[in-house]
């Protein structure tokens, strides 16, 4: 095939067998739906379609970029035992996700679903962006450069976030396959789960750390089901004055490509999110990072920005120029001309150039009057910048390539022109009788919880923690790891006082001592059960976990990332919904605004025997809360013998989904339920008490249930402690003394907490938590053991905490 | 005479705002975070500072050598310059990339030849731990016998900063430098337990040499370290500030007000 050379497609007298064939020849992942729209497109306009017109179609309408599925109309029918219920959907998302927001109406929303990232406000002049993304495929194949773009990503969607922010903290998420899977079961160019753990864990690291970030928070968990197709996650917050917050294009402004080079890497990024993944996948699609290319970026994006030199930006992520110059071209028109692009080497076709996902790349809108004093700044810390064409009025998407026009498009088709699908799904529920819990497991409990803390879902991740830098920027007053001995944090803390005043120096600062914390909940062993369940204890556990910290609910927001199978598949349709609807159920009554998202669909890969195969459905709920006084925070770790110890909540049979099933495989279905409102005037109570600095220590119940939360206060604080089981607050009726035990263990009902309680603020803490389930538990010894009382009030673990710790560091040591 | 702070900047510095705070914190009357562009174009002059930062970071990539790149750039492009800074009595600190950054310079040289570096950390990897840290010649200090006292005036025996480096490991050409450090008091941080004692990994997250966290030139005006001095400046900055007792201001504060008294008082 000749370089540089457009070419026409035929399409317009074609079958609808050609179109598909069209689509998957050029890997546009348009379903015959969506080509007979472009079709339909080109016959009207009396032409066919050139390769760049067609790809930059297939590009803005790909799921990545569009939504289609979450979009979509919806038929929902739910089956439980006789009873059959159905639900109508216009528009999924807007039904759900999108609507807690609307109904919510929190004047602190300042930027919620329509820019790069989420902005709420952190004080009268500043606002915080937030955003997580996923980097799912990219990582699967070369798990150091796609874990790394996937930080370097997302960090620039906060550097595009209004008129750009800066960034302040990172979170990662990952999920792998099992590190002892057997190597047999791999093959092709499958990586082994501990080779790409090792890939995507030093890929953020090397980016993150180099971009001067701190990484003050994340969550590893490993399961079958991501042996083929991992899951990494890479969020990121930012500052930003809220006066930039916005982004205004004008007709007549210059566009300006700012950064790094385009090359060939990452083409097909947004169209190859949606595709199954196999043995024998290229690596093609993977980008290439810099990140001190990206680093000279952001030092000079926010001089710039502080200067008012240009009046919108955004970065190219899927997608490329097409996505970051038509999106700002949006509502005017845009004309570009791509032989200006600067290339790392020559040879590119014209397509190429404007689809390509080549790294640290951001697109500016500039007034003509502004752009020699920008381009000058740029050039003094030595960043690239070339003009690439100019806004218009036309409403239309032009590309010129060395003087011919090569694409011509209409803003509206291209953006309102995707054909709104129809979709269909059925749930029924799975008999929820609870298993007899005792039989499997035996009754050495001190057993089962050095087992437990061994589990790679609970054991500790400092090997992964301490690669990064917590600390950089100085403003993580509240650290992932806690206490002598590094213990499990819910929740970090930032604060943002050194960004504030040493780039505004002469703000007030009368509310110096304003933070925000930062968590997430994430659990798909309760989806493998009902992803309502699982979408629920997210929430619940992101929000606990920022209440643990001693954040309270009044400006907390969320993110949802959904990482699904096929919605092809009715189950995994069935699931996103019942995802969705828990969404609007419990983020509506803890009155926490979701104020942006993503979903990665069609993480499907075809296992060792052939056989196509959905990850497990996995929602990831980041939460973020504005604190008013990061002196109030709260660390988990015990503090001082002889202090009280609490229980809050109700602890039930619902050992579905826990850790403790997963290790004796009890196949129990009976997932925790959530009863928000329960828990808000809970959490409000807890808050409360928090701030009126009665509480020593917090930590919630999560994997592993009340003991394993225990076990982690002790050996973080270097302390013992005792406790009682028959007093904890719990709905364990008509079983043995045995079955007890177990559920008040190892149970992981949500909305749960351990604290510790200052000697002779006992009272004072009742008072507080008045009209809430709570109880007195037990105290903080002189010693150094873990002792539990079982509910017949016979010892049924005495552990020495230096023990427990050992078995918690064991599992991920020394990789 | 008033200080006038230099923080130079290049691609990949990460630490120039926290560091341009601790000194503004601790009094300093200017505090300039300069891309060191300016300084070979002319825009901005040398001598016109009395203390100059080279803070953490990864200073083009650290794709060399940690720091390697910006020191070479230092001698080649602003050497005569350096050398009169130092030797008109002004100060120098380079923190983590900045202390890679000197050592590469030849500023905290025994010789003509360099005598010291700093390798990779002996774990292998990136680490980000809060470290004890002995102040070296802290009894001197006392009795007044040493003049390399500038940078660690008022801070007790012990005090605790976090490290975040890959490569922090310090270690000598022969164990005669050492030696020589040691003899002329130029050894000021070494990581230690909590009761002082030097002591093995993770105590010393790196495996330095004698645990040897921190030196000075032959002045004692120059100073490099691996640990982050301006991120433990305020008390909420500290590891276990939930747990115990602690000073409003942070041992890394003592450090720059050191610095800042210093050219009050001297210059």
């Amino acid at each position: 095939m000749m370089e540089n050379k457009t070419t026409v497609i035929n399409i317009s007298n074609v079958s609808d067998t050609q179109l598909e064939q069209i689509s998957k020849k050029n890997l546009l992942s348009l379903n015959l739906q969506e080509m007979k729209a472009v079709q339909a497109y080109f016959i009207k306009i009396r032409r066919n379609p050139t390769d760049i017109e067609l790809e930059t179609i297939a590009q803005t309408w790909s799921e990545h970029c569009k939504h289609k599925t979450l979009t979509a109309s919806v038929t929902y029918t739910e089956i439980d035992g006789k009873k059959k219920t159905v639900k109508n959907y216009d528009n999924l998302i807007k039904e759900t996700v999108f609507k807690v927001t609307k109904d919510l109406n929190k004047k602190w929303c300042v930027s919620v679903f329509k820019d790069n990232a989420g902005v709420i406000e952190f004080n009268d002049k500043y606002g915080i962006a937030f955003k997580v993304e996923t980097h799912n495929h990219p990582s699967a194949l070369e798990p150091y450069g796609g874990a790394g773009t996937g930080i370097g990503g997302v960090i620039r969607d906060i550097l595009g976030v209004g008129l750009g922010s800066k960034p302040v903290m990172n979170t990662d998420i990952f999920c792998f396959g099992p590190i002892d899977y057997p190597h047999k079961n791999i093959s092709g160019n499958v990586l082994h789960p501990r080779r790409i753990m090792k890939g995507v864990v030093s890929g953020v690291r090397d980016y993150g750390n180099r971009m001067g970030i701190p990484t003050t928070n994340g969550a590893v968990l490993f399961d079958e089901g991501y042996v083929f197709n991992p899951l990494v996650y890479c969020g990121t917050a930012g500052i930003i004055p809220k006066n930039k917050a916005f982004k205004k294009v004008s007709p007549g402004e210059v566009v300006l490509a700012v950064g790094g080079r385009t090359g060939r890497d990452g083409i097909h990024g947004a169209t190859f999110s949606s595709i199954e993944l196999d043995k024998d996948t290229e690596v093609s699609a993977v980008q290439i990072g810099n990140p001190i290319v990206e680093k000279k970026i952001l030092d000079t994006i926010l001089q710039a920005r502080d200067k008012n030199l240009y009046t919108a930006i955004t970065d190219c992520g899927a997608g490329g120029f097409s996505s970051a110059v038509g999106e700002l071209g949006s509502e005017c028109g845009v004309r570009v001309y791509l032989e200006k692009a600067p290339l790392k080497y020559a040879g590119l076709k014209p397509w190429e150039i404007w689809l390509s996902e080549a790294q640290e790349r951001m697109v500016l809108s500039v007034p003509k009057n502004k752009l020699k004093e920008l381009i000058k700044l740029f050039e003094s810390e030595n960043v690239e910048a070339t003009v690439l064409g100019e806004f218009t009025n036309t409403g239309r998407l032009e590309c010129y390539y060395k003087g011919t026009k090569i694409c011509d498009l209409s803003m509206e088709f291209m953006h309102e022109g995707v054909p709104k699908r129809h979709l269909d799904a059925t749930w029924i529920y799975k008999s929820v009788k609870p298993k007899a819990v005792v039989k499997s497991a035996g009754k050495d409990y001190a057993q089962t919880l050095n087992n437990l803390l061994a589990m790679p879902n609970v054991c500790s991740k400092e090997w992964i923690i301490r690669q990064y830098d917590h600390e950089v920027q100085g403003q993580t007053v509240i650290k992932p790891l806690q206490g002598k001995n590094a213990g499990p944090g819910d929740a970090c803390v930032i604060w943002p006082r050194i960004s504030i005043e040493a780039e505004y120096p002469k703000t007030d600062i009368k509310d110096k001592y304003r933070g925000f914390a930062v968590s997430c909940g994430i659990n798909p062993n309760f989806g493998k059960i009902d992803a309502y369940a699982m979408a629920a204890g997210a929430i619940d556990e992101a929000v606990r976990n920022l209440v643990a910290t001693g954040a309270g609910l009044e400006k907390t927001a969320l993110l949802d990332n959904f990482c699904w199978g096929s919605p092809n598949k009715n189950e995994q349709l069935a699931g996103l919904i019942r995802a969705s609807q828990a969404c609007y159920d419990i983020a509506k009554v803890y009155e926490t605004p979701f104020i942006s998202g993503k979903d990665s669909l069609y993480n499907e890969y075809i296992d060792e025997k052939g056989k196509s195969k959905s990850i497990p459905m996995t929602l990831l709920i980041s939460a973020m809360a504005i604190m008013n006084d990061v002196r109030k925070a709260v660390t988990m770790d015990l503090k001082y013998s002889g202090n009280s110890i609490y229980v809050l909540g109700s602890t039930k049979q619902e050992l579905g989904g826990s850790q403790y099933s997963v290790l004796n495989k009890t196949n129990d279905y009976t997932v925790p339920g959530l009863d928000p409102q329960k828990a808000k005037k809970l959490y409000i109570a807890l808050n409360n008490a928090m701030n009126k600095s009665l509480v020593a220590a917090c930590h919630d119940c999560s994997e592993g249930g009340l003991a394993v939360s225990c076990a982690e206060m002790c050996f973080a604080g270097g302390i013992g402690m005792e406790i009682a089981l028959n007093k904890v607050p719990a709905e364990t009726k008509s079983l043995t003394a045995a079955e007890k035990n177990i559920i008040l263990l190892f149970s992981e009902s949500n909305s749960r907490f351990v604290v510790e309680i200052k000697k002779g603020k006992e009272k004072e803490f009742e008072k507080a938590l008045k009209g809430n389930i709570f109880a007195r538990i037990g105290s903080v010894t002189f010693g150094k053991n873990l002792i539990v009382k079982g509910v017949e009030n016979q010892v049924i673990i005495d552990e020495e905490t230096d023990n427990l710790k050992d078995a918690w560091q064991s599992t991920l040591k020394g990789l | 005479m008033k200080s006038k702070v230099i923080v130079l900047r290049t691609a990949g510095t990460n630490c120039d705002k926290e560091t341009g705070y601790a000194f503004k914190t601790a009094g300093a009357q200017t505090v300039d975070l300069v891309h060191i562009n300016r300084l070979f174009k002319k825009e901005v002059k040398l001598s016109d500072y009395n203390i100059m930062a080279i803070p953490g970071g990864f200073s083009f990539g650290d794709d060399i050598s940690a720091g390697k790149v910006f020191a070479n750039k230092l001698i080649y492009q602003l050497s005569g310059e350096l050398k009169k800074f130092v030797d008109s009595g002004k100060l120098i600190i380079g923190i983590c990339n900045g202390f890679q950054v000197l050592v590469k310079t030849g500023l905290l040289d025994i010789d003509n030849e360099q005598s010291q570096t700093l390798s990779f950390n002996d774990s292998a990897k990136f680490e980000c731990r809060w470290v004890n840290l002995k102040i070296s010649n802290f009894k001197s200090q006392i009795s007044n016998q040493q003049t390399t006292n500038i940078w660690t005036k008022n801070l007790p025996e012990i005090i605790q900063l976090p490290v975040a480096h890959a490569e922090g490991k310090f270690i000598t050409r022969d164990e005669s430098i050492t030696d020589e450090l040691e003899e002329n008091g130029r050894i000021m941080f070494q990581y230690c337990d909590e009761e002082g004692d030097l002591a093995d990994y993770p105590y010393n997250p790196n495996g330095a040499q004698e645990n040897i966290a921190g030196i000075c030139d032959k002045t004692g005006r120059v100073l490099g370290m691996m640990p982050h001095p301006e991120r433990y400046i305020m008390k909420y900055q500290h590891a276990a500030w939930t747990a115990k007792e602690l000073d409003e201001t942070g041992s890394g504060f003592h450090i720059f007000k050191n610095a800042v008294d210093y050219i009050k008082n001297n210059l």
